[in-house]
């Protein structure tokens, strides 16, 4: 029976896990039944990338209904190698919120936080795997309702702002999709994935199509921060609870990078999207444009969650080159890094949780001298902060190496020296921080005694990660197997529906 | 004439529209609001979309005008001058209108026949779901099992919204420090004529809620009127009197409950044997679980929604109580 209903558990277990988590009431117990709920959905997780890289595809129709007229889930090596990643930061971050969230929401809103994160958890799940573009944009609110929720959460009063914001241009940015999902039910009468590539027919409607195309576009920009439209991200990742800045920054904007993928090439066709429309140009420009002004940005910081929170958008900005590269390894590079970023900075927002658990402010004169006084928390900053350089034996050296190949194999030698020269500048922010850490005295004015390593069960999530770091930065077989395969699966199929339709006619 | 009557209320929605900008004073905004809500389910009606236009007056029009208001008296009623410059955002305002009326140049004609829309899957929704799902209303028909999965997740972001709210505004307590009595005590011919509308209202809330598969209707709009009847009795009577009634707690239980229940029908029916949320399975004939499904769901529905609005509702009245007392 589990067999059978894989593909639908990662979203019905959270889903339904949090109403009840909600009932469960005291915060101890809802904890446990969400962490619980959330290594299952891992499991799951797990086995559906295990099959889906063993027999390729499977779908699902919920309601016993076949697409189009029902909706299909769809799982195929792409979503469910992110679905992996998404799942166990979930398990990880739960696991570290129970201390972590003590300091910094309030005891009557600690229920309310699980399910949240429950509700978050099971709308990404959603997303990733559904085949039908409406049922994405159901799942696309309940996970955005959430985040703006558990950034909300905080008891630093700023975080209300951030959050308003953040639900502006969250919802702005769902509309968009929304109206480009309108748009082409409009022109083709379907909203299975499958079938809309299959009848989009850009010579008879051809300009109301490609509206839809750039609303969509400019809706999911917005909800992975894509430079320009990222001005949501560095104060809602500042303000927010240091587990719930977590969680995000490691998954909710890599789901929405896996969005943009799945339309590009399965609904609108690479082709047509890279080639007639030239919109790898744009992405190419902006990717770059984000990489280096919002590392810079980052290295002029004082606050160490804002640095994190500005070397995210330069990591997305990663990512979207490697797609706009338009070649198999280009888009396996993006995936990868998707993978890789969530280990990395899941990784580093624990570590700086941490030091806001001890020493509560996360300002860079608050980490002088923690080198001594939390050795562990800082070594797993300094090992996942030399991953987001890209030295060699971690995770961050394996992106950009694909990423670097994936820019010679097209002879774009300037845009392999771009990458490289990224990394300069994280070499800058990162040591910035770690010079503060292990070279500066604490001053003698505070309290040093007081300031001692975090509660195991803070460091278990976040050693997790760092050895996960390591593991997968020196065996690199999993993930290479599972993005090379999901790169190739995407490529090829898009030329399939193409393919049917030249034959057709 | 219908082309007709769509331009007036076109034109009277882009009026509407123009004037929310411009005014300054929210209390008149909210109406406005309320009038926009009104003249939109009235172009759902002109457009043969009954259900949309019943859930729009109700929602759009009903609860979310009390809800606005309920903000307001936080708020209060003028707009402050906003500080930021307005130039980006009317930029970025008409590009977007620029790309909607370029989108419609190669639109299908209005209202075709031989639309795309028309012919892909609507056939089938038309010609074969009296067959295999029984139901007049192929509104509900669709809604509630062809594409179940879509209504489940509007369910959880009604719940979602809960959340969100309690999160914000606190959980309303119960039974502690008696309010001053609130309500409105001096109007005799509100607090009569409340009183005798306030049962009608559930009874066709009921109604609503049970003929969902006949004809327009269902547990959204369900959900809403019921909640609309307790709120009508908090503002006249006072909310400790509401809360005496149903309290937030037992709410929340029932917002939790409505999407369990939803749930749970899926899950049946994967223990039967079927995909999740399959209602062939529910029963032996599978019309027959086709009805029993979309009952049950459609019941979740309701409680969950009802149960979000007068919670919502709820948590405002507490915290303007709060800031009266204050």
């Amino acid at each position: 029976m589990l067999e059978q209903h894989l593909a639908a558990l990662p979203i019905l277990l959270p889903l339904i896990a949090a109403p009840i988590a909600l009932i469960l009431g005291r915060s101890s117990f809802s904890w446990a039944f969400a962490t619980l709920i959330s290594a299952c959905a891992c499991l799951f997780a797990w086995q559906l990338l295990d099959l889906a890289l063993a027999n390729g595809v499977i779908s699902y129709e919920v309601g016993g209904w076949p697409p189009p007229w029902g909706i299909e889930l769809r799982v195929d090596a792409a979503n469910a190698f992110v679905l992996l990643a998404v799942s166990a930061l979930s398990t990880l971050v739960l696991l570290y919120s129970k201390d972590s969230i003590e300091k910094e929401i309030e005891a009557s809103k600690h229920t309310l936080y699980y399910t949240a994160h429950l509700l978050c958890f099971a709308g990404l799940s959603g997303i990733l795997l559904t085949g039908d573009a409406f049922n994405l944009f159901v799942f696309l609110e309940i996970s955005s309702l959430a985040t703006y929720t558990m950034v909300s959460l905080a008891s630093d009063r700023r975080s209300l702002i951030a959050a308003f914001r953040y639900l502006v241009m969250g919802t702005i940015g769902a509309t968009f999709i929304l109206i480009g999902v309108g748009l082409l039910y409009m022109s083709t009468g379907t909203l299975n994935m499958l079938d809309l590539a299959n009848r989009i027919d850009i010579a008879e409607s051809g300009r109301t199509i490609n509206t839809g195309l750039a609303f969509i576009m400019v809706g999911v920009s917005i909800k992975l921060a894509l430079f320009p439209l990222h001005m949501w991200l560095p104060s809602a990742y500042t303000y927010a609870p240091s587990a719930v800045t977590a969680f995000l920054a490691s998954t909710a904007t890599k789901v929405a990078v896996y969005v943009m993928i799945r339309f590009i090439f399965t609904v609108f066709g690479v082709d047509h999207v890279f080639g007639s429309m030239g919109m790898d140009l744009i992405l190419m420009a902006l990717a770059i444009v984000a990489i280096f002004k919002c590392s810079y940005k980052a290295t002029v910081q004082s606050d160490v969650k804002t640095v994190l929170a500005y070397s995210s958008v330069a990591q997305i900005g990663y990512m979207i080159l490697g797609i706009s590269l338009v070649s198999a390894t280009g888009l396996m590079a993006g995936l990868i890094h998707i993978f890789n970023h969530a280990l990395m900075k899941g990784a580093l927002f624990m570590a700086v949780g941490a030091v806001f658990y001890r020493v509560g402010s996360v300002d860079i004169t608050a980490f002088r001298g923690l080198g001594k006084q939390m050795p562990l928390t800082m070594a797993a900053f300094t090992i996942a902060g030399l991953s987001i350089i890209g030295v060699p034996l971690t995770v961050g050296f394996v992106s950009k190496w694909y990423l670097v190949t994936a820019a010679l194999e097209q002879n774009q030698w300037i845009v392999a020296a771009l990458v490289l020269g990224g990394s300069l500048l994280a070499v800058i922010y990162i040591g910035r921080i770690l010079e503060a850490a292990y070279f500066q005295e604490r001053p003698d004015s505070q309290n040093t005694t007081e300031i001692k390593e975090v509660p195991w069960l803070m460091l278990a999530p976040m050693w997790a990660l760092v050895l996960a770091n390591i593991y997968f930065g020196v065996d690199t077989s999993l993930t290479t197997e599972a993005a090379s395969s999901a790169a190739e699966w995407l490529f090829q199929n898009n030329e399939m529906p193409l393919g049917n339709q030249a034959e057709a006619k | 004439m219908s082309d007709f009557i769509d331009l007036v209320l076109l034109a009277m929605l882009a009026l509407t529209g123009l004037r929310i900008i411009f005014l300054k004073d929210l209390f008149a905004v909210v109406m406005l609001f309320g009038i926009y809500s009104f003249l939109t389910a009235l172009i759902f009606i002109n457009l043969d979309a009954v259900d949309v236009a019943f859930t729009e007056a109700a929602v759009g029009a009903g609860i979310s005008s009390v809800l606005m208001l309920g903000t307001l008296a936080l708020t209060g009623r003028e707009e402050k001058e906003s500080s930021h410059s307005s130039i980006l955002p009317l930029i970025v305002v008409f590009i977007t209108g620029a790309a909607l009326i370029y989108g419609t140049l190669d639109m299908e004609p209005f209202g075709n026949p031989d639309n795309p829309i028309h012919k892909h899957v609507a056939p089938r929704y038309i010609e074969d779901s009296p067959k295999e799902i029984g139901l007049p209303n192929m509104v509900t028909s669709v809604l509630a099992s062809y594409r179940g999965f879509d209504t489940l997740g509007e369910v959880v972001v009604v719940f979602a919204a809960l959340i969100a709210v309690l999160s914000l505004l606190g959980v309303p307590k119960e039974g502690q420090e008696k309010a001053p009595a609130s309500g409105l005590k001096s109007h005799q011919v509100l607090r009569v004529v409340a009183k005798l509308i306030i049962s009608p209202i559930i009874l066709f809330a009921l109604y609503v809620q049970f003929h969902g598969d006949f004809g327009p209707g269902g547990g959204f709009q369900a959900g809403v009127i019921a909640a609309a009847a307790l709120i009508l009795y908090a503002l006249v009577f006072g909310l400790p009197n509401a809360v005496a009634v149903i309290g937030p707690r037992f709410l929340k239980f029932m917002a939790a409950a409505g999407v369990l229940l939803y749930a749970s029908v899926g899950f049946f029916s994967m223990y039967k044997g079927g995909n999740f949320l399959d209602y062939n399975k529910l029963a032996a004939d599978p019309v027959a679980g086709q009805h029993y499904g979309i009952l049950i769901i459609e019941l979740g529905v309701g409680i969950t929604v009802f149960a979000v609005m007068l919670n919502i509702y709820y948590a405002f009245g507490n915290q303007v109580e709060r800031s009266n007392i204050q």
